[in-house]
């Protein structure tokens, strides 16, 4: 963790933007040039982003706009995109879905994302207990609510200290409290350990919420890239002009 | 007219029902020991008509209305037992038997195992070895019996074989689709977190498959058995299949019954085991039932 930068200094290297880049740090991810189409649907159209250490990306758009393919370009399921994709140190990944496997006790199932020599009790203790599961190890994924285990899903990301988090609409399948719980036990995990995020969501309110810096995609490349100056925690009156500027974005005409 | 009519009809039966409903009425009664107890003693334990059956039959053996060549009694039989047991005959068999079934059951499973996991995995495998293997499972295996003979002379041989290629359609088909089944999101939960392809084949891929495996293991084994008394009967100098051919020749029907009744319990046993490793191996899915 030798390249994290501290949280506060995260809104002013979103304020730059792309166009001056950090030239001292390597960028958490550097995108060139990315194209992806599925068919003769071009899907990413020739898209540039820079995402800096320590981060907090979300990446907003409209259904289809191509926001999950880009996670999964980064994260290195898509092996039919080209262009050039450089992620500095391990990345993790949760999904909508918490994806754990069903046959293994919780515990196990943290330590799946370490080197068998590493995956041990100790280390997936300290992950649970990090994000308040310390007495489900023992339990069988079947037997969690959907909050515990996208916890789980959590754990299982972070034990590999990652340099970049991504995240595809992590709350998108839970309740409303169960949510919002989870966007302050993130935007804990992120102050302590000061990884970049990329927050997949289509949720806006969610996004100005967690995010320093949203970004807009539309007809295949970053349409908007907007800083969010607001101090945190991001409460809703500070957040409102940028929330309206989004979904103006987004193409959502307000009253 | 007959409309009118009906109503009456219908409702002669339903002044029979209120008995009935009347004391279905009473769910609270339903734990209460002496309603219970006394409607329940009406109602004839299972076995009652079973021990009819037995003695329906003793009897008629007795009299002589079902002749001995036909048919041995029930007490005949249970003696015949007892003293093939006693002479060890019937182990001999019986180990014969297990032997001809193990072995084919092993050359099926691990045939089958290899094929599925190639077809499964590989596109190439897919595309090359499935359609023959699709065509061959048309074939009923049991009609190859004459060919098996030609090819493989009487011996042991095409009775191992042909069980063994019994077992390996059932253990292919599932695992085919098994392995064509596996979650993908739990494999590229594997990927994105580095996890080589060893591992991923053990953490993901064989528990993902073991209970769809389970079940055609399964599959197998009543085919395994049913091959083993089909090729038994064509040609055999041991075992049970042996045993029973040669009580025809002599009328022994006695003999052939006993025979006939460990086939079954050997059937009911191997399933049995399979069915214990089930709840062994399958101890997470416990959770998904509780809740």
């Amino acid at each position: 963790m030798t390249t994290t930068s501290t949280s506060t200094a995260t809104p002013d290297t979103a304020n730059t933007e792309t166009s001056t880049p950090d030239t001292t740090v390597t960028p958490a991810v550097s995108i060139r040039s990315l194209t992806r189409s599925f068919g003769d649907h071009v899907v990413l159209d020739g898209l540039d982003l820079t995402i800096h250490p320590g981060e907090f990306v979300a990446l907003l758009g409209r259904s289809g706009s191509g926001k999950s393919t880009l996670l999964r370009v980064v994260a290195g399921l898509d092996d039919e995109a080209t262009g050039t994709v450089a992620v500095a140190g391990p990345a993790s990944v949760a999904f909508q879905q918490p994806r754990l496997l069903p046959w293994q006790r919780v515990w196990r199932n943290v330590t799946f994302g370490l080197p068998r020599a590493e995956a041990t009790r100790t280390r997936a203790q300290a992950a649970l207990t990090e994000l308040d599961l310390a007495d489900l190890g023992d339990r069988w994924p079947a037997t969690l609510s959907g909050g515990q285990a996208q916890r789980v899903s959590l754990s299982r990301a972070l034990v590999r200290e990652p340099k970049l988090l991504l995240l595809d609409e992590p709350f998108g399948a839970l309740d409303a409290l169960t949510r919002l719980t989870l966007h302050d036990v993130l935007e804990g995990l992120w102050r302590r350990h000061g990884f970049a995020v990329l927050l997949v969501t289509h949720d806006v309110d969610e996004a100005v919420r967690l995010a320093d810096r949203l970004l807009v995609l539309k007809d295949g490349r970053i349409h908007a890239d907007r800083a969010n100056t607001a101090p945190r925690p991001h409460d809703r009156e500070a957040t409102e002009p940028l929330r309206r500027l989004i979904l103006n974005d987004l193409g959502v005409t307000q009253p | 007219m007959s409309i009118s009519v009906a109503p009456p009809g219908t409702s002669t039966p339903d002044t029979g029902t209120p008995d009935t409903t009347a004391d279905a009425a009473q769910p609270t009664n339903r734990d209460e020991s002496p309603v219970r107890g006394r409607r329940r003693s009406l109602v004839p334990p299972r076995w009652v008509s079973l021990i009819a059956v037995l003695g329906i039959w003793q009897a008629a053996s007795s009299t002589g209305v079902l002749p001995t060549n036909l048919l041995a009694s029930p007490i005949t039989i249970a003696q015949t037992g007892a003293r093939l047991i006693v002479s060890g005959e019937l182990l001999g068999a019986v180990q014969v038997s297990l032997g001809r079934v193990a072995v084919g059951l092993v050359l099926g499973l691990l045939a089958g195992t290899v094929l599925g996991l190639l077809t499964g995995l590989s596109r190439w495998g897919d595309a090359l070895v499935d359609p023959p293997l699709q065509a061959l499972r048309t074939l009923p295996h049991l009609g190859l019996v004459p060919l098996f003979i030609l090819w493989f002379g009487i011996g042991e041989l095409p009775k191992v074989l042909l069980i063994a290629l019994g077992v390996m359609f059932p253990i292919y088909l599932n695992l085919h689709s098994a392995v064509r089944g596996v979650d993908r999101g739990l494999l590229e939960v594997a990927r994105v977190n580095d996890v080589g392809p060893g591992r991923t084949l053990r953490e993901i891929i064989f528990p993902s498959v073991t209970a769809p495996m389970l079940v055609a293991l399964r599959q197998a084994l009543s085919i395994a058995w049913l091959t083993l008394i089909v090729s038994e009967q064509v040609n055999a100098s041991s075992g049970l299949g042996y045993m029973i051919n040669n009580a025809r020749d002599f009328l022994q029907t006695d003999v052939i019954v006993v025979g006939l009744v460990v086939y079954a319990a050997l059937g009911l046993i191997s399933d049995g085991i399979v069915r214990l490793i089930e709840a062994r191996t399958l101890a997470w899915r416990a959770g998904t039932v509780l809740r």
